[in-house]
């Protein structure tokens, strides 16, 4: 499969397991809701086109589809989103904790902002063990106003590591417009600390992977690192909650203006209709393999519901402080 | 036998480790100088990719600490004041601690969080002086108050080896005690193992941190009337509740002395945990800090919001008479 190719595979994956988790989520299959990516799937496929298996990433809330495209099987990630014991993280995780490990996927995380510093540890880790991993920390616009992620630029530039900051900037933090919650620019943040920053297309998959091979190849050969402001516009609510609670916050002239730039569509036109066709009809495949999967496996037993609690394994004691019972 | 202070124990583990494992890297303030004697000497040993001397930015470096842990590495975090716990407590609590559960198993994060010289310095005012450790027993966070210089070794070792995030408390009143120790036989501590100092018929005297000390004092000032027992959890969480149920099996009597705030303070769940739990014959006692205390400045004013010697040897005989 071509880069091309596969940066429009990555795309139509994440896009069509947004659309069916959705769907799960209406069905009550789903609880708690998802915070769907539709709209900037070009940001996360072009991003994580120019990573090694080794590399590590730290996502977001908006998670699936920086999980998806650093490698993680949809399969188990949808049972992941079902709460069941076959998921990534055996149903402990859901939408807003999604990780695989064993592709470096360090987590979607429920804290505006909190990847970055976890992100920027793991690029120092890489260094002193000498290795040239690198990291990303994706976040959106609105964490550019957390002040740990301020912190975290300082750091990261001032011990020159190989990490790459992706902001998406898809216009609004939750319902607040950048306008309305940004000072200064987004870019000026990093370049104050000098890290090199540049703002792309984020409906492009390929000018997004071409400014993150540059980014990754500085990281890797020591320069340390970048900046990527990629901007794009969620075609969805901000949270499924939407789809019931009718929030009004966005005109809908915008939200068609928004939409009309679709980034599969902007890479799509690059390939022939039948590869096309043929990448549809595979994605559409898997996903129904993933949606049997998960509604077939089966649930958590109630009776692990902290395992994990500790790597050690150390069990507090229960909630209920039973009389006459031995002292635990 | 050699003399060894608490301080030089901490500074002992902490060399001992880096020596031992070269994952084992410490960050901090000031700490490639040395300025709690803690670290000292460690940068000219082992360089600054493992002495890493941070810009005052916690909450970045307390989450930077956890993703070089998540990708092998195990920091140790020196805290220059207790109060910069409360900076991070969300990169604590609700990162580090939540990787293991919320990745199911994937992934774990050996940090430990060290602060020298927790609670009271004497004149270090509101901002300086907390002792947070029942926040962190709340939260699950593995709790470690180490009394004594062998302990404080001990302990130190075992959480840097832990695989789980680990805090640790040396408080301010520990930090010059002094004991004599075969420093052959020093060696790692497990958590969740409590000692008794002091062994006792009447009544359990547990105390916490540096009130170790003022507990022996007291056993020894009503030794000819009251048979003191001193208990000491060493670790906060998990605590040694079988330890502390062996103790009050024998007495039937409870005080705990905690250098921390009353309200849902570890003090509080070492009596209800005893009152449901284990045989008491009489009520126990507290002796804490008031409720939301926040230590004053002037000397008289910070002592009379610190637990006392004095309170404490009142509550015991107290405890002792109210059976009689």
């Amino acid at each position: 499969m071509s880069v091309g190719e596969g940066l429009y595979r990555t795309m139509r994956l994440i896009r069509r397991f947004e659309e069916r988790a959705i769907e799960l989520v209406h069905a009550g299959e789903i609880i708690g809701g998802i915070h769907p990516y539709i709209g900037q799937e070009a940001i996360a496929a072009g991003v994580c086109a120019a990573l090694r298996d080794d590399d590590v990433i730290t996502s977001t809330h908006r998670g699936h589809g920086h999980v998806l495209a650093k490698g993680a099987d949809p399969v188990r990630m949808l049972a992941e989103l079902t709460g069941r014991s076959t998921g990534l993280n055996g149903g402990r995780g859901g939408s807003m904790h999604a990780a695989d490990f064993g592709k470096g996927i360090y987590g979607a995380n429920g804290i505006v902002g909190a990847g970055g510093a976890i992100a920027t540890g793991a690029a120092w880790a890489a260094v002193k063990e000498g290795s040239d991993r690198v990291a990303v920390s994706f976040f959106g616009d609105g964490a550019v106003n957390q002040g740990v992620l301020l912190e975290t630029f300082n750091l990261a530039a001032l011990w020159r590591l190989p990490v790459l900051f992706v902001c998406e900037n898809n216009g609004y933090a939750t319902t607040l417009t950048v306008a309305q919650a940004v000072a200064g620019s987004i870019t000026a943040r990093a370049e104050a600390f000098g890290i090199p920053a540049v703002s792309v297309d984020g409906a492009d998959a390929a000018a997004v992977l071409n400014a993150a091979r540059d980014a990754v190849a500085r990281g890797r050969a020591g320069g340390g690192p970048s900046f990527i402001e990629a901007t794009a516009y969620r075609f969805d609510a901000h949270h499924t909650w939407e789809h019931k609670a009718r929030v009004r916050y966005r005109a809908d002239e915008e939200v068609a203006a928004g939409r009309s730039r679709d980034p599969l569509d902007i890479q799509g036109v690059r390939l022939d209709a039948d590869t096309r066709a043929g990448i549809d009809a595979d994605v559409e495949a898997l996903l129904a393999e993933a949606v049997a999967f998960a509604l077939d496996s089966p649930r958590p037993d109630p009776a692990g519901a902290l395992d994990h609690l500790y790597a050690t394994g150390l069990r507090g004691r229960d909630g209920v402080g039973l009389l006459d019972t031995a002292v635990r | 036998m050699a003399r060894l202070s608490y301080l030089k124990a901490l500074q002992r583990a902490l060399a001992d480790e880096m020596a031992r494992d070269s994952s084992v890297c410490v960050l901090g303030e000031d700490i490639g100088v040395g300025v709690n004697n803690v670290t000292t000497g460690l940068l000219a040993k082992h360089g600054p990719l493992r002495v890493v001397d941070t810009p005052l930015s916690e909450q970045a470096f307390t989450s930077f600490a956890t993703g070089a842990a998540l990708a092998g590495q195990r920091p140790v975090i020196e805290f220059q004041i207790p109060s910069l716990l409360f900076l991070v407590f969300e990169q604590i609590a609700n990162q580090a601690h939540k990787f293991s559960l919320m990745t199911g198993g994937q992934a774990k994060v050996p940090v430990t969080y060290f602060v020298p010289g927790s609670g009271s310095r004497s004149g270090w005012a509101g901002q300086h002086s907390d002792h947070p450790y029942g926040l962190f027993a709340h939260v699950g966070v593995k709790t470690v108050v180490p009394a004594t210089p062998e302990d404080a070794y001990g302990l130190f070792l075992t959480a840097i080896r832990d695989d789980d995030p680990v805090v640790l408390f040396a408080p301010a009143g520990s930090l010059g005690v002094r004991g004599d120790v075969d420093l052959a036989a020093l060696g790692p501590v497990p958590l969740g193992v409590g000692r008794v100092h002091r062994e006792g018929t009447d009544v359990t005297v547990v105390a916490v941190g540096h009130l170790v000390q003022a507990a022996l004092a007291v056993a020894e000032q009503l030794a000819d009337q009251i048979s003191v027992e001193v208990f000491d959890p060493r670790t906060l969480y998990p605590f040694d509740w079988d330890g502390l149920a062996a103790s009050v099996a024998k007495t039937g009597r409870l005080v705990v002395i905690d250098d921390s705030n009353r309200m849902c303070g570890i003090a509080g769940e070492i009596l209800a945990t005893a009152a449901e739990q284990m045989r008491l014959t009489v009520p126990p006692k507290r002796v804490t800090r008031p409720d939301g205390a926040v230590l004053p400045f002037a000397r008289e004013l910070d002592l009379a919001v610190q637990p006392q010697q004095d309170q404490l040897l009142t509550a015991v005989q107290e405890v002792y008479k109210s059976s009689r």
